[in-house]
């Protein structure tokens, strides 16, 4: 970039766009012409120096680049695949929106990222917690920034979250799809990284005081996908978000009435109103395990509920042992 | 099959529309076609254009589906290859919804009776839509042609179509010398093409649902008229043309996208000011818009077109993206061109100066091939 200051003669110069032939309301013209001028002006003048003072060196290649995302924004020129997985909202936008949470909030500490393999397909199995899928979350931020090739976690979200307007447009566009085989095995197919949390509504609506016991692994589909998919399975167990939102009790009527899995009752909430909404800032620490292979299987594996039941077992003795030794060796709740 | 030898009879129903106009002369140029029979039970809106070059000679028959008359032209003409296109979510004369169902169902029945009664024909091609899909949120995102939906279209056009396909299975299971070959199409555009999802991106504001953006899936009208012409000849070699594939351009936009694309501004708005707006819209008949339309534009479908592309072997010429910018273009400048918020942004970073302008890649607007 610097090169190209050196080369180019003016500053502040209006550039004829190629791109932008039909600049026909002659009034909006004017208008847009009027204001380039001014803030040209106001930039290469007076105000130049004090913005660089104010958001640092370089803010005219951000702010650059922050146009050229605005103007791919405004024009549709972007890119969603199948899933409706929006790449460019969700690094730029939904990422990094969830990045202090993860960084400065919850501290996370992550061990074993290497075991995500760098290309190609992998299930991530994980324990599931604290009352809102902020731990499905945050093991997305932290897989994008802490592997090497920012790889994206693509998960398996209870049908829940596509019946909830909003939620469904955002979970979509993070990369999130329903927990069925059909897309799970299309995911691992074609080469994505998957998370799922197999505990699903029991896992991350259980009370307080059964902490850090893994609640039952579903009817293992995920094994079935895995196999099917021939896939790795990486085992990730997730320390401290059980305490974010201690559920101390359930409105069951009251869920019921919404339609809702449970309505939970913590010790800020609904006591504090809104307030009683933030999340307690635990110290986290997200670890990956070995990953377990599936291709040593043969084909017709998946079709075998014994085997599917094994491994599913075997995922979930793992992710509960790794979660004992974490907590062990963890100092304290918040630190 | 003997027939291709001695050349082949196609008849065609659903011709005055326009994508049955485009398969007529499309297919009558193809060589080894000896007749093309048109049948539907309006003329065609505008004059059959008579292709440039050698053509087979075409017939048009103005009659109903409905009717049992059909049996006399299939025997009348030795037809061999029936495409049947006239399954369409409109009716022709009436937009009575009863009728147009009438017309979609029974008009097939009476075809499919028709044709078990003629030995002659040995291939049959239906044309049918993604929406026996249906659009739900708890289906998966995308539809392979096995899934069965979890949530089948109550009514409607998507329910006449997979009743169709109901009695096209039956047909294909009493006659099994026929090559029998289901389309499931996605929204077919066009610069001209006239599908429902049309007169919606019409409208200068489009109101959509709040907090829900579908994922959309477009099928240009070029490639539509060559699938069904793959479909209603011989397969080439190594590849198979009967069974049911879906037929969509590769690539998924959302209705946000669209919107951008189109340069028309969105109307978020609660799903039941939705409906109702709807409902009015069709009762003073200014726009269409079906209730099965409005699942899809709250909930999307996608489907999986891998057969299409391996066994059925076409790759559709143009990907969504692409259709859609065919569409766009012969549409008019919405009220937000995006060529004009380019602009604004582009003189934005202009201004920042040469740093600016080199960070700021010129990417063209519609790459086509």
């Amino acid at each position: 970039m610097s090169a190209a200051a050196e080369n180019a003669p003016g500053r502040a110069k209006v550039i004829p766009i190629e791109s932008a032939p039909s600049w026909t309301s002659p009034e909006g013209a004017g208008l847009a012409d009027r204001l380039a001028g001014a803030v040209g002006g106001a930039l290469s003048g007076p105000l130049g120096p004090a913005a660089t003072r104010l958001f640092g060196k370089g803010w005219e290649g951000r702010a650059a680049e922050g146009l050229a995302f605005l103007r791919r924004r405004v024009t549709g020129d972007y890119e969603v695949d199948e899933f409706g997985f929006d790449r460019e909202l969700t690094e730029e936008v939904l990422l990094s929106l969830l990045r202090p949470l993860a960084e400065k909030y919850f501290r996370i500490d992550v061990q074993g990222v290497e075991n995500i393999p760098a290309e190609g397909g992998a299930l991530i199995v994980a324990n599931h917690s604290g009352t809102i899928p902020l731990d499905a979350l945050m093991t997305q931020v932290v897989i994008h920034d802490h592997h090497p090739n920012r790889r994206h976690l693509r998960m398996l979200a209870a049908d829940l979250v596509f019946v909830l307007p909003g939620i469904n447009e955002l979970a979509r566009k993070a990369g999130h799809t329903l927990a069925c085989n059909e897309d799970a095995q299309a995911l691992l197919e074609r080469g994505e990284v998957v998370g799922v949390w197999p505990e699903g509504f029991k896992g991350i609506g259980k009370p307080f005081s059964e902490r850090y016991k893994l609640q039952r692994f579903g009817r293992g589909g995920f094994v079935s996908s895995a196999l099917r998919a021939r896939v790795p399975i990486v085992p990730c167990s997730i320390v401290g978000a059980e305490e974010t939102y201690p559920m101390i009790g359930n409105v069951r009527t009251l869920a019921r009435l919404l339609g809702l899995p449970y309505v939970p009752i913590t010790p800020t909430f609904p006591w504090l109103g809104p307030v009683g909404m933030l999340p307690l800032p635990t110290k986290w620490t997200i670890r990956f395990g070995e990953p377990i292979a599936t291709d040593t299987y043969p084909a017709e594996a998946a079709e075998d509920p014994m085997l599917v039941f094994d491994l599913a077992d075997e995922v979930r003795e793992t992710i509960q042992h790794s979660l004992y030794q974490l907590l062990v060796q963890r100092r304290s709740v918040f630190f | 099959m003997g027939c291709s030898t001695v050349g082949v009879v196609v008849l065609v129903t659903g011709v005055a529309r326009h994508l049955g106009a485009r398969f007529v002369a499309e297919v009558r140029r193809r060589p080894g076609v000896d007749l093309v029979v048109g049948v539907d039970v309006q003329p065609p809106r505008l004059p059959v254009e008579e292709p440039a070059g050698p053509a087979a000679p075409y017939r048009f028959h103005q009659l109903d589906l409905r009717r049992p008359a059909l049996s006399r032209v299939l025997a009348e003409h030795r037809v061999d290859t029936v495409v049947h296109l006239s399954v369409s979510a409109t009716g022709l004369g009436s937009t009575n919804r009863s009728a147009v169902k009438e017309s979609n169902v029974i008009g097939t029945m009476q075809l499919l009776g028709a044709c078990q009664k003629a030995p002659g024909v040995s291939r049959l091609v239906v044309k049918s839509t993604t929406g026996v899909y249906g659009s739900a949120p708890r289906d998966p995102a995308v539809f392979s042609e096995r899934i069965q939906p979890k949530d089948p279209p109550g009514g409607g056009f998507a329910k006449d179509a997979s009743e169709v396909e109901g009695y096209v299975r039956g047909f294909a299971r009493r006659r099994p010398d026929v090559a029998v070959t289901v389309l499931r199409f996605a929204n077919i555009v066009g610069p001209d093409a006239d599908t429902p999802l049309s007169e919606y991106f019409a409208l200068p504001v489009l109101p959509t649902v709040l907090g829900y953006d579908p994922r959309l899936q477009f099928v240009h009208e070029d490639d539509a008229v060559a699938v069904l012409c793959r479909a209603s000849g011989e397969p080439e070699p190594g590849t198979v043309n009967t069974g049911t594939f879906n037929v969509a351009g590769e690539g998924v936009l959302l209705l946000s996208q669209c919107a951008r694309r189109l340069g028309r501004p969105t109307l978020p708005l609660l799903l039941p000011a939705v409906s109702w707006m709807a409902v009015l819209a069709r009762q003073t008949r200014l726009v269409d818009v079906s209730p099965e339309q409005l699942r899809l534009l709250t909930h999307g479908r996608v489907v999986d077109t891998t057969r299409l592309r391996e066994t059925f072997g076409y790759r559709p010429a143009f990907t969504t993206p692409e259709a859609f910018a065919d569409f766009a273009a012969a549409r008019g400048p919405g009220l937000l061109p995006p060529e004009r918020l380019a602009a604004v942004t582009d003189r934005l970073a202009a201004l920042l100066g040469p740093e600016g302008s080199a960070a700021v890649p010129n990417r063209p607007r519609r790459p086509r091939s």
